[in-house]
């Protein structure tokens, strides 16, 4: 096990590097720049701040320097559009904002939508089925653009209990509207592939054995499907866990929570070429990593899966 | 006194091309330590009788009738009562052993929950139990493979696994169904031999539901014969199997390949399996019998009774049939 780890982590390293050159490259193709704006700059200003930023040079000569500087000082850059601003001091901030907000998310977005999706399979066709298919198709339906308007002018405006925006450290108020309207969506994903796993694991046989056990429902359940039933849930978890730690725009922009979800869309609109690198790298790492834990998940549950 | 009464028995399923009538108006008697076979093939409602008895339909089945166990009714039990006679009075085992094992629990756990469950033992008592039980099914080395998983055991050794899991809390009553068609042939003769020295040694009535005629024989005191969701016929194996006194038995015993005959073709009932979506106003088997009359695909052939041991649903006499 612990060598199919350092195997993986090591299979990551050359995984990022591509990703750094792909994203470069496609960076560069696309058209405009970071000094662009509603005025032309003189040609003496522009030359001056690209030479600043080194974009004067050939792009693999920047590659290598942008790669050198990310791993051998874990420099990211200064942004290009925000002055004074690292790509560092942009993560350590906006980083951990969306880190709580989608950890949070990622904590209700589960336990709310197995527990309906349990619940679904076991009663299944009945009320309570019907009711919770219906409550998470009408998650899925209600995108977080509309969730979000639809909270403040519910908690904050009508019932005057939660503030519609900021995020003041964190605090339990800010967090709750922010983790409501991210995790709706998830919710009702992982509450229907929870459903539907769990109706094919209780039609298999073993489930039939057990119940010819005389065991009683609860642990046939518990003991013997749920094990089995979560299996393609946890397969999704891992890149979903990854989408709500990494922020919405949406979310950001609409409760000013300042979490790098924002930087997302507007560092591409920007073409703040470090910006966007740093954030990619960031999403990438993390993806190859929950991808990896799924896979050590699979194993710890699955006992045919040996590595 | 029976151990298990099934009277008038009837499973109906709802589809969504619509009822299916599995099973219709079965009935029969277990009695302690008896051993009766249950044959016909697929679709002939010898499983669905089985699991009807003891609440194991699928979601959409629907049992009618009787079933009692011990003189107390048990059909459409609520699931908490019926537990307490599943395993610790009637165990069932499957027919495929690869897909009837938990494939995410090791094999002590899903031994020992049954005798923690049923019989209220320790951890400790319950691993004692379950490896006795595995040496009496001859799994070798069973105390160190007990806390192997399924997957790590082959198709025989899992159905000797089943069976052991099966006996933990000595039932009264052992349910087979086709506990032998997913296993190799010499795996099966052996299977055959462990459930014969089981039944001796533990006193355990025995249902063998089964299309293979090859094993009744030597297994089972009694054979009931099934088509459509009916009884055909039902006696002692010997009877049965010696005098048939149906068509359809007739045609089942003329299909077994002989080695002490030269044959080119082997004997087949011609036709199909029935459509048990359509339902018959008549005998189930009407279309395909080689003795058929112009009432039998209007008129049910009534369940009648020959001798003490034998009863057959016919409308023609048994001397037409022999």
């Amino acid at each position: 096990m612990l060598s199919f780890i350092l195997k993986r982590l090591a299979v990551a390293i050359p995984t990022l590097l591509i990703l750094v050159v792909f994203s470069y490259v496609i960076m560069y193709a696309a058209p405009g720049g970071p000094f662009d704006t509603e005025r032309t700059l003189p040609p003496e200003v522009m030359a001056n701040l690209e030479a600043k930023f080194g974009l004067d040079k050939p792009l693999i000569v920047q590659m290598f320097n942008y790669v050198w500087n990310v791993v051998v000082h874990f420099d990211f850059g200064p942004s290009y559009v925000y002055k004074d601003q690292t790509v560092n001091d942009i993560i350590a901030q906006g980083f951990p904002v969306t880190l709580t907000y989608g950890f949070w998310s990622f904590v209700v977005a589960t336990v709310v939508g197995m527990t309906l999706g349990i619940l679904a399979a076991i009663y299944h066709n009945s009320w309570l089925d019907y009711l919770a298919v219906g409550i998470s198709i009408g998650a899925q339906v209600l995108p977080n653009f509309v969730m979000a308007p639809i909270l403040t002018l519910v908690f904050t405006l009508w019932l005057g209990w939660l503030p519609g925006g900021g995020w003041q450290g964190g605090q339990w108020q800010y967090v709750i509207m922010p983790v409501i309207a991210l995790s709706t969506s998830f919710m009702a994903s992982i509450a229907r592939l929870t459903r539907s796993s769990m109706l094919e694991v209780l039609n298999a046989n073993y489930i039939r054995t057990a119940r010819a056990k005389g065991l009683p429902m609860r642990r046939v359940i518990f003991r013997h499907a749920l094990k089995p039933a979560l299996l393609p849930v946890i397969s999704y978890l891992g890149p979903a866990f990854v989408g709500m730690i990494t922020g919405s725009v949406v979310i950001d922009i609409y409760f000013s929570t300042g979490g790098i979800g924002v930087f997302f869309v507007n560092s591409a609109l920007n073409r703040d070429y470090s910006v966007i690198m740093g954030i990619t790298i960031l999403t990438g790492a993390l993806t190859i990593l929950f991808n990896l834990v799924v896979d050590i998940l699979y194993a710890w549950i699955d006992p045919k899966i040996r590595y | 006194m029976a151990l298990l009464e099934v009277t008038d028995l009837n499973v109906k399923f709802e589809t969504n091309d619509g009822i299916v009538s599995a099973v219709n108006g079965v009935t029969f008697n277990v009695y302690e330590g008896d051993t009766l076979a249950i044959v016909g093939e697929s679709g002939s409602g010898k499983s669905q009788t089985a699991f009807a008895a003891i609440g194991l339909l699928a979601r959409n089945g629907h049992a009618t009738g009787s079933v009692k166990w011990d003189g107390q009714e048990i059909l459409n039990l609520p699931e908490a009562k019926l537990n307490n006679i599943r395993a610790s009075e009637i165990a069932m085992i499957f027919q495929d052993p690869m897909t009837s094992l938990n494939p995410f629990l090791k094999v002590s756990e899903q031994m020992e929950e049954v005798l923690t469950l049923h019989r209220g033992m320790s951890r400790r008592e319950a691993r004692a139990e379950s490896v006795r039980m595995l040496d009496a099914v001859r799994i070798p080395d069973a105390a160190a493979r007990i806390t192997m998983y399924p997957h790590e055991f082959s198709g025989g050794m899992r159905q000797r696994i089943m069976i052991a899991m099966s006996l933990l809390c000595r039932p009264r009553l052992l349910i087979a169904d086709e506990p032998t068609t997913a296993l190799d042939v010499t795996v099966q003769a052996q299977i055959m031999d462990l459930l014969r020295d089981i039944k001796d040694e533990f006193n355990t009535a025995l249902i063998l539901i089964t299309h293979d005629l090859g094993i009744v024989a030597g297994a089972c005191e009694r054979t009931m014969v099934m088509y459509g969701g009916r009884i055909m016929e039902r006696g002692t194996t010997e009877e049965v199997f010696a005098r048939p006194t149906h068509p359809y038995t007739l045609g089942l015993l003329e299909a077994v390949p002989r080695l002490d005959r030269r044959e080119d073709v082997l004997p087949t009932i011609p036709g199909e399996p029935p459509d048990m979506l359509k339902g018959f106003p008549g005998c189930p088997f009407e279309p395909r019998c080689p003795m058929r009359e112009p009432r039998c695909a209007t008129e049910i052939p009534p369940l009648e009774r020959l001798t003490d041991t034998r009863v057959r649903a016919c409308h023609r006499t048994p001397e037409d049939v022999a």
